[in-house]
């Protein structure tokens, strides 16, 4: 699974041993170099009559966002973005508004033309595609859960929900059926025949998932799919959708513009700006290194007593005997301050097997959480 | 040359121009207009013969019926009043024959307005195309073309129906075309997304959401449709219109007035009865059509027994 950095031809390869050493925890209930699902690369979007002049002249000259608008009349929406989704991850995509992330994921399902690159998903190339298999690929492979809801005001809920199958002409029987399994996974049994207008915000979007599982399509597309939700819920439905992520396991790519659920949600991270991806990463890669400023100011306020583990700060033992304090591999950043209230005597890091393999002090930690 | 009163003079002649270009059509492309006409023909007598030829009893109790199941027992009851008021004043008989005129110009002002509005709604270039002959058709004095329609399409109710259906047109393109663009992107997109071609985002998504406002096109339609009786009976359309202009010709008071009722009394029931059809079904509380009025009725005895 490579993670690549589209932007100015960097790469950030994630080796098996670094996935190891930066998230352990996080990716080893899911094989480390399992299949990609989504591949995107060197997707760009311009919209405007000159998009392939602009296209060629940014290629060439290296323009900016703005230049483009000034020389082309032509807005840039994705700049030579590349990304990978393994199959059965969370992969999120997390930007301030206007940053593209929106129209970089209807590429995926190709609601929105590249001006150029290759889009693959689930090993067909989707960017090529005709219109019968694109629309085939959308009603079966790939689910959408959308910000607003986007839920059809004048169709039941089950209409709603077999809407996917309602075009492919799956009989009436079946639909139904698959209605009501997608509407129970998502605790709306007996909704079926009432009207979105007639449910609170947080179950039309429940509707709105259960749409997207209705088909059990193998990928989901989350598009700000909990912005719209007030905290409490929010945090109810990520929840719900975690908890059925890992029963369903789903490849999922989902937009967000909130670091905090994008930590939460996601097996990795990317980040986007002004169009761009700047980094991709786990969330411990991107919290502990960001790579500009940007990223950096984002950073700022996420709580790391959670997210930096003890393989992550700890220091070779270098031939140093191990303290009288042990925490295992993988403990977090707020067990092993725990090892510090009573008094400051460095930390040993174990094994399973209870070989000592790392060192941190009490400045390391502090270092940690100051980030 | 007089410099002082230059425009005395009639320097482009358009008129002229004009009268040329009629008689021209007139002699060689006559026969074009007159197949034109065959299709409304079919229709309005259809109709006519219908409403015209059915006992005035049954013709009232169908209208009643139809007012109660769009819009329940209140309209019923306005409707019923209104239509007796006219079958008592006497003017039954050419109601009926407005009423035929009215809906063939409503048939096809929906059957050619409402696609038309449907591509305009698609297609920015075609809307800009379309909109100043939507503007002429609705501000031109429909005085001007009465003379060019006899000529075309002779006198008769079929040339009033096309007169009428010049003049009423413009409101159900205009308000399709509203109704589609105002459909939120979103639903569409969703549409989209899972599958649903064009067509069928069209039919399944995008028409149904934007049905009251279709509908009120069409109620606006009628009405206009419905203004245009008197003008039309200029060119001897025959109906309440005709009962109005033959007052006024004689100074016949009465007759003027007679019409003129009947013209309101129509009005009245058609406008409401139409209005009512275009209420969404979430604002009705979520009911199908089918589960109110005379059929719900007819459904709950029949389940019953």
């Amino acid at each position: 699974m490579g993670c690549r950095c589209g932007n100015r031809g960097q790469l950030i390869p994630l080796k098996a041993s670094d996935a190891l050493r930066l998230g352990a925890s996080r990716c080893d209930e899911r094989s480390i170099m399992s299949e990609v699902e989504i591949d995107c690369r060197n997707v760009w979007k311009i919209y405007g009559p000159q998009a392939d002049k602009a296209l060629a002249a940014i290629r060439a000259d290296n323009l900016s966002k703005e230049e483009v608008r000034d020389r082309f009349d032509c807005v840039l929406g994705v700049r030579d973005a590349s990304f990978s989704v393994a199959k059965g991850e969370i992969f999120c995509i997390m930007g301030l508004s206007g940053s593209g992330k929106s129209t970089l994921v209807r590429h995926i399902n190709r609601l929105i033309e590249p001006t150029a690159g290759e889009i693959h998903v689930a090993g067909k190339r989707v960017d090529t595609m005709d219109e019968p298999t694109l629309r085939q690929l959308r009603a079966e492979t790939i689910g959408m859960v959308f910000q607003h809801m986007a839920l059809w005001p004048h169709r039941t809920l089950a209409e709603n929900v077999a809407f996917g199958l309602e075009v492919r002409d799956v009989p009436l029987g079946k639909r139904r059926a698959a209605a009501e399994r997608a509407l129970e996974s998502m605790e709306l049994q007996g909704w079926e025949d009432h009207y979105p207008d007639q449910l609170s915000g947080g179950m039309q979007q429940r509707v709105g998932l259960a749409r997207a599982l209705a088909a059990d399509p193998d990928i989901l597309l989350m598009d700000e799919p909990f912005s719209a939700l007030d905290p409490l819920i929010r945090r109810q439905l990520q929840d719900q959708f975690l908890e059925l992520s890992k029963k369903v396991k789903k490849t999922t790519v989902f937009i967000t513009h909130d670091l905090d659920e994008a930590i939460r949600m996601g097996d990795h991270i990317a980040i986007m700006n002004d169009g761009e991806i700047v980094q991709t990463g786990t969330p411990e890669q991107i919290v502990l290194n960001p790579v500009d400023a940007y990223v950096a100011e984002f950073v700022k306020g996420i709580s790391r007593v959670s997210l930096v583990r003890a393989e992550a700060i700890m220091a070779p033992m270098d031939g140093r005997a191990a303290t009288s304090k042990t925490v295992p591999l993988g403990s977090e950043l707020g067990d092993i301050m725990d090892q510090f209230m009573t008094d400051q005597a460095p930390v040993t890091v174990v094994t399973s097997e209870g070989g000592a393999v790392g060192h941190i002090t009490i400045t390391d930690a502090l270092r940690a959480l100051r980030g | 040359m007089d410099l002082w009163d230059i425009f005395d003079t009639e320097w482009v002649p358009v008129g002229d121009w004009v009268d040329g270009a009629l008689q021209w059509i007139v002699t060689n492309f006559r026969f074009i207009f007159q197949a034109i006409k065959v299709p409304f023909d079919i229709v309005l007598s259809a109709l006519e013969n219908g409403l015209t030829g059915a006992p005035d009893l049954l013709m009232l109790a169908i209208i009643v019926l139809i007012a109660w199941q769009a819009g329940g027992r209140k309209l019923a009851v306005v409707s019923c009043a209104s239509m007796l008021a006219i079958g008592l004043m006497g003017a039954w008989e050419e109601s009926m024959v407005t009423l035929s005129i009215v809906l063939t110009c409503v048939i096809f002002c929906s059957l050619i307005g409402i696609p038309l509005g449907i591509m305009a709604a698609r297609n920015d270039r075609f809307w800009m195309v379309l909109r100043p002959f939507l503007d002429l058709m609705q501000t031109i004095p429909s005085f001007v073309y009465l003379v060019p329609i006899v000529m075309l399409f002779s006198i008769g109710n079929v040339s009033g129906v096309i007169v009428t259906f010049i003049y009423a047109l413009p409101p159900v393109v205009r308000l399709t075309n509203l109704g589609i663009r105002q459909v939120r992107p979103d639903m569409v997109e969703a549409a989209r997304a899972f599958g649903a071609s064009r067509k069928q985002a069209l039919y399944k998504v995008e028409l149904p959401l934007a049905m009251p406002t279709i509908m009120a096109g069409v109620n606006q339609t009628i009405m206009m449709a419905l203004s245009m009786v008197v003008v039309a009976s200029m060119i001897s359309v025959t109906g309440l219109g005709q009962m109005v202009l033959r007052g006024i010709g004689r100074l016949d008071m009465g007759l003027a007035t007679v019409g003129g009722l009947g013209i309101v009394f129509l009005a009245i029931v058609i406008d409401r009865v139409s209005q009512s059809f275009g209420i969404s079904a979430r604002d009705r509380g979520h009911k199908k059509w089918y589960e109110t009025g005379p059929v719900g009725l007819v459904r709950s005895f029949v389940k019953k027994g």
